[in-house]
């Protein structure tokens, strides 16, 4: 069975972290996808940007429409998510809204992401940190 | 789980919006200080016993709120009780201010909270001081080391600014659109001025001054979180980010300036780079430029270009003339003359900065300008006049060790030839 795991904090905390910090928490977290990419058990890796970078696009109403900031509701729960290549963000919201067309009802949160492994080896691990 | 260093980050965290509260509560700053400095303490008591209330900043609100309570009840018997349930039961006062924070003028709290600092009484350093103290919770020592003076004066400054602003006329009603609008231009400045105070910063000061920068992007996340649809807010947000993710490159090891296109690009801060882009294509999406948001694109101009070489002056041109409609002022004109010059030569450049010498006559950059203009046009002996005039005009070493640089190579230049 494939498990994704959700990474849930308190955003501006991280934000205010400094360097030193950062560091010393991305490496505890290397090592143990280290240690998961050698038993070959590891997939994608994503660091996705603050939700400040966000735009939702609820798609329970035709046309859909297009919201600045990060999904917000409560009585929806995340169901999936995708991982695609744009220019831009509206070449992310054509695909959403196409995406939609196909699925009405509920909502996309579309975030840029700020690092992103799709398969990562022990050796790509640090180098897709850096990056 | 709930160590120190993580109680620590989560009140600095809460505290703009929590402060902001409490100010809407007492109506005074020195009863909101003293009421969430009072939360944070039985916080540091409860929170590693009780592990992390489920909103923090709920909680603090609530337990500054009661706190201050408490001791009017202690000082004043003859004063009414408050009712009970507003003392003891955290779990209920959390449920209850949680519901209160989700209501829309919350946000108008912070940026009230802000807005007061931008009492336009007040010179820019107190408004920075201010907001980094009553804000951003820096301690005195701190801001006085940033501003490098003394802590007594430091402490009496903040203490006249807070006094001048007084908490009696502050606006407390929400605000109209109209005057929603214009406070937040006064924060964005304000948010603008302490990132540029820490930016600005040179030798030994980059480091008593670099974590204003960082405080400064904390501040505009804060406001575009609150406000998410401003594009402009997207605009200065990325503007800081994309200024400061070249912080690693704009200094020798020895403390010199680098020009930025004499830094290694490789040491910028691709993440932050990657976020002020992201949020600059979604402040466009919007269509409703400003002037944080061209500013913000002439920086990614800079920051997309792989070398020098390769910046799309051009395009910074064009946008430099865009921010000169919406913003006219001699220093954006010499700012553009920089890219002009790159596009149609140094004669361009110095025909379209000559209209600006005599509002610009003291200061240094014009005359720095000028002289390089000159220098690349050939003329010499007119480049050395304006380089001496920027010397005796520079404000720090480091300007007038940048522009001894040209001299020598003027010098050399009329040595060789």
């Amino acid at each position: 069975m494939l498990y994704a795991i959700l990474c849930y904090n308190q955003e501006d905390v991280i934000c205010g972290w400094s360097k030193d910090h950062e560091d010393e928490v991305m490496g505890k977290l290397i090592a143990v996808q280290e240690n998961l990419a050698k038993q070959g058990r590891l997939g994608p890796v994503a660091r996705l940007m603050p939700t400040t970078a966000a735009t939702t696009l609820r798609k329970d109403r035709e046309p859909p429409l297009v919201l600045d900031g990060p999904f917000a509701e409560t009585k929806e729960q995340l169901l999936g998510f995708y991982v695609v290549d744009c220019d831009s963000l509206e070449g992310a919201l054509d695909i959403a809204r196409d995406l939609g067309k196909a699925n009405p009802g509920g909502s996309y949160e579309i975030r840029p992401i700020a690092m992103f492994n799709p398969a990562p080896t022990p050796e790509s691990i640090g180098e897709a940190v850096e990056a | 789980m709930t160590d120190l260093g993580w109680i620590e980050g989560a009140l600095t965290a809460a505290r703009p919006q929590a402060m902001a509260a409490l100010l809407r509560y007492f109506r005074d700053m020195d009863a909101a200080e003293e009421a969430f400095q009072d939360a944070c303490l039985r916080a540091l008591k409860s929170w590693p016993k009780n592990g992390p209330p489920r909103d923090p900043t709920a909680w603090l609100i609530m337990v500054g709120r009661n706190a201050a309570i408490d001791a009017v009840r202690k000082t004043s018997r003859n004063t009414a009780l408050p009712p009970e349930e507003l003392l003891s039961d955290l779990e209920d006062a959390e449920a209850e201010a949680a519901e209160r924070l989700d209501g829309s003028h919350y946000r108008d709290d912070v940026l009230r909270l802000l807005f007061i600092c931008c009492h336009p009484d007040l010179p820019a350093t107190q408004q920075i001081a201010l907001a980094l103290r009553i804000v951003s919770g820096l301690s005195v020592k701190e801001i006085a080391r940033a501003f490098v003076v003394g802590e007594s004066a430091m402490e009496q400054r903040i203490t006249r600014a807070k006094a001048r602003i007084g908490a009696g006329d502050a606006p407390f009603e929400a605000p109209g659109p109209i005057e929603r609008a214009e406070r937040f231009a006064a924060v964005a400045a304000m948010i603008y001025l302490v990132f540029n105070e820490g930016y600005s910063a040179s030798g030994k000061a980059v480091e008593a001054k670099g974590g204003l920068c960082d405080e400064a992007i904390r501040l505009a996340r804060l406001l575009l979180r609150l406000f998410p649809a401003e594009p402009e807010m997207m605009g200065l947000t990325a503007l800081l980010l994309i200024q400061h993710a070249r912080s690693d490159a704009r200094f020798t090891a020895d403390g010199q300036a680098i020009l930025l296109e004499d830094q290694d690009r490789s040491l910028w801060n691709r993440q932050m780079i990657g976020e002020g882009l992201a949020l600059i294509d979604k402040a466009m999406l919007k269509r409703d430029p400003g002037p944080y948001q061209v500013q913000s694109a002439i920086a990614a101009l800079h920051a997309r270009a792989g070398t020098a070489a390769d910046t799309d002056w051009g395009g910074i041109d064009a946008l430099y003339a865009t921010l000169e409609i919406m913003q006219p002022s001699p220093v954006i004109t010499l700012n553009r003359a920089v890219a002009t010059a790159k596009v149609r030569g140094p004669e361009a450049a110095l025909a379209m900065i000559e209209p600006l010498g005599a509002r610009l006559e003291g200061y240094f950059h014009y005359h720095g300008a000028r002289g390089a203009f000159l220098l690349q046009a050939g003329r010499k002996a007119e480049a050395r006049e304006a380089f001496d005039r920027a010397i005796s005009l520079a404000n720090t070493a480091a300007e007038a060790a940048n522009i001894r640089q040209y001299l020598d190579r003027v010098t050399a230049e009329a040595e060789r030839s």
